[in-house]
């Protein structure tokens, strides 16, 4: 018995010759960056389409003491978070309200299904029209496509409850509001986090749209500026910024999630399972 | 209250709730003069005039093969990608820059570049469009591999199941129920893309119709594609959930857990 409890016992014994774990992001990422030096310069990424990654990481050096460049950086961020903010604080509790009540979940069902596919971007005309090309059509479409993320996956938490321990909870006289604490709320939270987690980078996504599209100033905009104006190392190294942006955004909510999710399975590595 | 009878409400409000909010919105817009706003039933005899069944060919096929075949590539390569690093470490260590910075790049972002690259023809956006939706179900796939109880993992090696048995018979079963969620998110986000790669260069398609009806300030018709997308939508998501709830069939009833 005491064996099956330590799993540093069931791994198998490792070769003697092996990248160690922790190097392996770093040796995967440099091939990766080896692979778009060297392929345009010996051509078999045509140069013109893809400058090789020296220049555009140059380039992205050069943006780094632009004004311009921080600005643009900004308003994207501003977008993205005034977008995330108001969808959470809408969804995550009418997500819980609708979902831990049959009736509800099922009256709301058929709104929410046929409102949630509408692509904001079809919107976009209508944000223009509302809100002028600034911040607020940025604001709104992202609050949109984000808002259903939330709501989607917190439906799903609050709804997949194991039933055995709601009706443990009821059986021993939990009252509704000490349920939905001690039950729903704590197995919700991952489904909860997950969507967040993917919300942010749709708001993310909506935001640059909303400035490829409608022009808000923005990264976005600035992209499209750099492809039209022909400087394709300027439009590699933006569209390196986003997704830096992606990865420090999604790097926070691991994080966190991390951090409220330590009880959970996905964020045990080799323990002996509950 | 019985069971009986409240079951019976559920199902009746389900089907009257939309109904309602429809006949509201008919009788607010019914004496509309804001140009942008129009009355709800030229809204909605501008549907039935565009959409049944003129366009359908033009624009309706293209946009929904398109759809189809980048959701398709995405299911393909995010299932088979996902269950490789979820099963191991080393790989997702080595994959995990790679795969959080691409996934991190907002694919409109990418549009520019695609059209450098490969045009403006269809394969650009079934491109945008499988680059968009493998990353939900990837990392739903990877969340529901590692999610999977370490004690039945462990329990399926002690009893020597061999290797593909344990794939087939507990990994890709365990994890389904997150892998569905990340296809019903991607669905959704196919969508949307297809909508954008259409608006941003394509002369065919609903989103392009759409773009196209408001720069002609042809408001109605551009109503008409937002609900005709609305519909396509829960459409499709219907679809998917009728097929979502055969294949977890087993998963409802036995165990609706915090799988994750």
């Amino acid at each position: 018995m005491t064996s099956v409890a330590r799993p540093a016992a069931v791994r198998r014994r490792r070769p003697p010759l092996r990248v160690p774990d922790w190097l392996l992001p770093w040796v995967s990422v440099l091939g990766v960056l080896v692979l778009f030096e060297v392929l345009p310069r010996i051509g078999v990424l045509p140069r013109d389409h893809f400058p090789p990654i020296s220049e555009t990481l140059s380039t992205l050096g050069e943006e780094l003491g632009e004004a311009g460049f921080w600005e643009a950086v900004s308003n994207t961020l501003q977008g993205w978070a005034l977008g995330l903010g108001i969808a959470a604080g809408l969804a995550i509790p009418i997500g819980i309200v609708i979902g831990s009540s049959r009736l509800l979940y099922r009256a709301s069902r058929g709104v929410i299904e046929f409102l949630r596919p509408i692509p904001s971007v079809a919107l976009i005309p209508l944000a223009i029209l509302i809100y002028g090309t600034g911040l607020e059509s940025k604001v709104f479409l992202a609050a949109f496509a984000s808002f259903w993320q939330v709501l989607v996956a917190t439906l799903y938490g609050v709804q997949d409850v194991d039933p055995v321990a709601t009706d443990t909870a009821r059986s021993f006289g939990f009252s509704r509001l000490q349920r939905l604490f001690r039950v729903t709320l704590p197995s919700a939270v991952p489904y909860i986090a997950t969507g967040l987690r993917i919300a942010s980078a749709v708001s993310l996504i909506l935001t640059v749209t909303a400035e490829l599209v409608i022009g808000a100033p923005g990264l976005g905009r600035s992209i499209n500026l750099a492809r039209s104006g022909g400087n394709e190392e300027l439009m590699y190294a933006l569209i390196l910024t986003t997704g830096i942006l992606g990865v420090l955004l999604n790097g926070i909510f691991v994080r966190a999630e991390r951090r409220v999710l330590r009880w959970h399975p996905s964020q045990r590595s080799g323990e002996a399972g509950a | 209250m019985t069971r009986g009878r409240q079951r019976l409400l559920a199902t009746g409000l389900e089907v009257t709730v939309p109904i309602l909010l429809l006949v509201i919105w008919a009788v607010a817009s019914s004496a509309s003069e804001t140009y942008y706003f129009p009355p709800l039933t030229d809204i909605l005899s501008t549907f039935a005039d565009t959409w049944v069944f003129e366009r359908v060919g033009s624009d309706v096929v293209p946009s929904l093969v398109r759809m189809g075949l980048g959701f398709g590539i995405a299911v393909v390569v995010a299932i088979s990608t996902g269950l490789l690093l979820g099963l191991s470490p080393r790989a997702r260590r080595a994959a995990a820059p790679i795969v959080e910075f691409l996934r991190a790049i907002p694919p409109p972002a990418l549009l520019p570049f695609a059209i450098l690259v490969i045009g403006v023809g269809n394969s650009m956006k079934v491109f945008i469009i499988a680059f968009v939706c493998i990353w939900p179900i990837l990392l739903n796939t990877i969340d529901g591999v590692t999610g999977v109880d370490p004690t039945l993992r462990d329990t399926t090696r002690v009893y020597g199941i061999n290797r593909r048995d344990r794939l087939w018979r507990v990994m890709l079963p365990a994890a389904s129920p997150q892998v569905f969620a990340g296809m019903r998110t991607s669905l959704s986000l196919a969508l949307i893309l297809m909508v954008i790669s259409e608006m941003v260069a394509s002369t065919n398609g609903i989103g392009y119709f759409v773009l196209q009806s408001q720069r002609t300030f042809a408001i109605p018709e551009m109503w008409s594609g937002i609900l005709l997308l609305g519909i396509l939508g829960y459409t499709l998501n219907g679809v998917f959930v009728l097929i979502e709830r055969r294949v977890l069939r087993w998963h409802r009833g036995a165990r609706a857990s915090a799988l994750g």
